[in-house]
């Protein structure tokens, strides 16, 4: 069976004080090849924990994820990772950074040496190949990022937040780097973000989450990140249901927060 | 009393010099720091004045050279000198009746530390005669005045005033010849006047230093040269700190890294990390000698644990997102502590290994102080012993040199190695 199964996930685990924490709760999705899931939610949806879970980098305590047929039990190239920040390599360039991945597994520069250079281009880093990480801007910075993961043809792209520390300008280009990238691959990608504007533009199915327990709390499917793909973003937002569709979500999840806000004064 | 002369003269210097430099001198640079207007309270818009760094230096020679009479600067600038030459004073002896006569004493006083000549005077009339009196400058002399008087202290004589003032068992005077003080017996103390100079055996001044340097690189001190003595004792701080960083950097990467190593050397670390090296001295010792062997040990447990540390705080400074993101492209733990763990540490280690070297400096020189034959601490050492104070203050001067050379060229190794550290 091919594509990303995640089947009656949980999460609970200890705290020191004895109290314990669920912060999944039965979890279930499927993800088709190809397709692009954006999650959104308050903080403490676990939304977070279940990229993790999916990448590789935690153990749920109950259920399981399976990948084309079979199961995830680490981190591996078929699921790469993109960052929010701080997961560059500082001591490398950035052709050595985008490379990491096939000199990793032992590949002759001849094998990669094209494929890199060509998603540097892509990526608008082809003048800054040489440079180091310190040098670029926060932008070029997760394009380098991007790039990384691309460069080792990953099954699934998991992306944590990747434009959250970019300002407003840049990140409408990348929204629209990411889209291009998205149609240009057909790769699968599950993208995490906190901006529901980059929940519906860059989501073809979007994943409200709810938290304590975090769980899955309404989803989508949306047409706004076909229209991106051919299309200017910035008319995508005029397009019919979007405004309506970005208020019934930020409705949801203000008061989400708000119940938290108040199960916490409750407690105080 | 000199101390806070020259603590005077160092704050006046400090001032006005200060006042002088922003007067004459205005900064000729126009960079985004000296466009800022609220410098006091923002660290990173004040930077040292360049001016205040070498007239600072300046200061301290000046001083030096002033306070010890050097040749090396003007006569004008020198402190008053401790009074040489001839001089005389009277004294006023009353004997038992209370009948009173003077008598005049004449005194040489010879330069620092050499006695002027002895040499006898006509005694003169009357109860109290005339006295010769030898010495050097700024030492204290007791004169037995009453050697040749006719009453003598036995007979219940006792002197009651010089040059005219009065003097007594609980008064000591200060006249223009210098101090005078009576002793317990009723001798009389006499002090020249010592100037605001500094004794050689304190403080020598700098050309003392100086030709002592050319003489120990050329002929020698206790049997080795001066390339020698600061050699061994480099060769000792490298040995020490290579071995040092070459078991505690791995040891340090495993406590890092696994759970095992972590629990098993965290005590042993952490109760030897605060145990000063000095302490061990001792122990180095009676294990192994006074030797080189000893001396190295010593220096590589004085490296070993912070190496150790900083590794261990290396490895936990790298960002689990790294890490991740390493795994997510397929890399082995290999590759990961070899790409990643290791690069990502460098700049801890290299602090870390400024202050090892920093340490063991320290370290050597003090081990050195306690026993050896060589060295640049066993060299001040045995120089004190013979209050050779120009020796110990040049061991110094290239002792404190040589660690800031040290620290400089770990600099500019960082700057080379690790030039994203701080920037990421």
């Amino acid at each position: 069976m091919s594509g990303l199964a995640i089947k009656n996930l949980s999460m609970r685990f200890d705290l020191p004080n004895g109290s314990h924490v669920q912060a999944l709760q039965d979890v279930s999705l499927h993800l088709n090849e190809g397709e692009l899931l954006s999650v959104l939610g308050p903080s403490g949806c676990g939304k977070t924990t279940l990229l993790n879970i999916v990448a590789g980098f935690l153990a749920p305590t109950e259920g399981s994820i399976e990948l084309n047929g079979h199961s995830v039990t680490g981190p591996d190239k078929e699921r790469g990772m993109v960052f929010q920040q701080g997961a560059l390599f500082e001591w490398m360039s950035v052709r050595d950074n985008v490379s990491f991945g096939p000199r990793m597994a032992g590949k002759k520069q001849a094998e990669w040496g094209e494929h890199v250079d060509h998603l540097l281009d892509v990526t608008g880093l082809g003048d800054f190949k040489d440079k180091a990480i310190f040098e670029l801007s926060g932008g070029m910075q997760q394009r380098v990022a991007l790039a990384r993961c691309l460069a080792n043809d990953p099954d699934v792209i998991l992306m944590d937040e990747p434009l959250g520390a970019l300002d407003a300008l840049t990140r409408e280009k990348m929204q629209g780097l990411v889209l291009k990238l998205w149609k240009e691959t057909g790769k699968t990608i599950i993208l995490i973000t906190h901006s529901v504007e980059e929940a519906l533009l860059l989501g073809e199915r979007l994943l409200v989450m709810a938290p304590r327990p975090g769980r899955i709390h309404k989803e989508y499917n949306l047409p706004f990140a076909d229209m991106g793909v051919d299309g200017d973003l910035r008319e995508v937002k005029k397009a019919d249901g979007y405004a309506r569709t970005r208020e019934e979500i930020l409705g949801m999840i203000w008061d989400m927060e708000e119940e938290i806000m108040g199960r916490s004064e409750d407690a105080s | 009393m000199i101390g806070f002369i020259i603590l005077g003269v160092y704050t006046a210097i400090f001032v006005g010099s200060f006042l002088l430099i922003t007067y004459l001198v205005r900064s000729a640079t126009n960079d985004f720091t000296a466009l800022k207007t609220v410098t006091f309270g923002d660290e990173s818009a004040v930077r040292p004045n360049r001016w205040a760094s070498i007239i600072s230096i300046v200061t301290i020679f000046l001083i030096w050279g002033s306070f010890t009479g050097s040749n090396y600067i003007p006569g004008f600038l020198h402190a008053p000198a401790p009074f040489v030459g001839e001089t005389t004073f009277t004294y006023t002896l009353e004997n038992a009746e209370g009948d009173r006569d003077d008598a005049t004493v004449f005194v040489r006083v010879g330069e620092l530390g050499e006695k002027a000549e002895k040499f006898e005077v006509e005694p003169g009339e009357g109860m109290a005669k005339d006295d010769a009196l030898a010495m050097s400058a700024s030492r204290t002399e007791t004169l037995l005045f009453d050697r040749n008087d006719e009453a003598t202290r036995k007979d219940g004589a006792k002197v009651v005033a010089i040059d005219g003032q009065p003097i007594g068992p609980d008064l000591s005077i200060r006249t223009d010849a210098g101090r005078f003080a009576l002793t317990a017996k009723g001798a009389i103390s006499f002090t020249p006047s010592s100037g605001l100079q500094m004794d050689p055996l304190y403080l020598p001044p700098p050309e003392a230093v100086v030709n002592r340097f050319f003489e120990i690189a050329t002929e020698g001190y206790r049997g080795y040269l001066l390339y020698e003595h600061l050699g061994i004792s480099l060769f000792r701080v490298v040995a020490g700190f290579f071995f040092g960083a070459l078991l505690g950097i791995p040891l340090g990467y495993a406590m890092g890294l696994a759970n095992w190593p972590r629990g098993w050397f965290d005590p042993i670390v952490e109760f030897m990390r605060p145990v000063p090296p000095l302490a061990l001295i001792p122990l180095m010792i009676i294990w192994f000698g006074i030797d080189e062997e000893s001396k190295i040990i010593l220096l590589f447990l004085a490296a070993f644990w912070i190496m150790i540390i900083a590794a261990r705080s290396g490895v936990s400074g790298v960002n689990i997102t790294k890490v991740h993101a390493a795994y997510s492209l397929g890399a082995s733990k290999a590759q990961i502590l070899r790409q990643v763990i290791v690069p990502n540490s460098l700049p801890e280690i290299f602090t870390g290994a400024r202050v090892a070297m920093g340490v063991c400096w320290g370290t050597v020189v003090a081990a050195e102080l306690v026993s050896g034959v060589n060295g640049a601490g066993f060299m001040i050492m045995a120089a004190s012993k013979f209050q050779q104070t120009d020796i110990v203050l040049l061991g110094i001067i290239l002792i404190g040199t040589i660690g800031f050379g040290i620290d400089v060229l770990m600099r500019m190794a960082e700057r080379k190695l690790v030039p994203w550290k701080g920037r990421s």
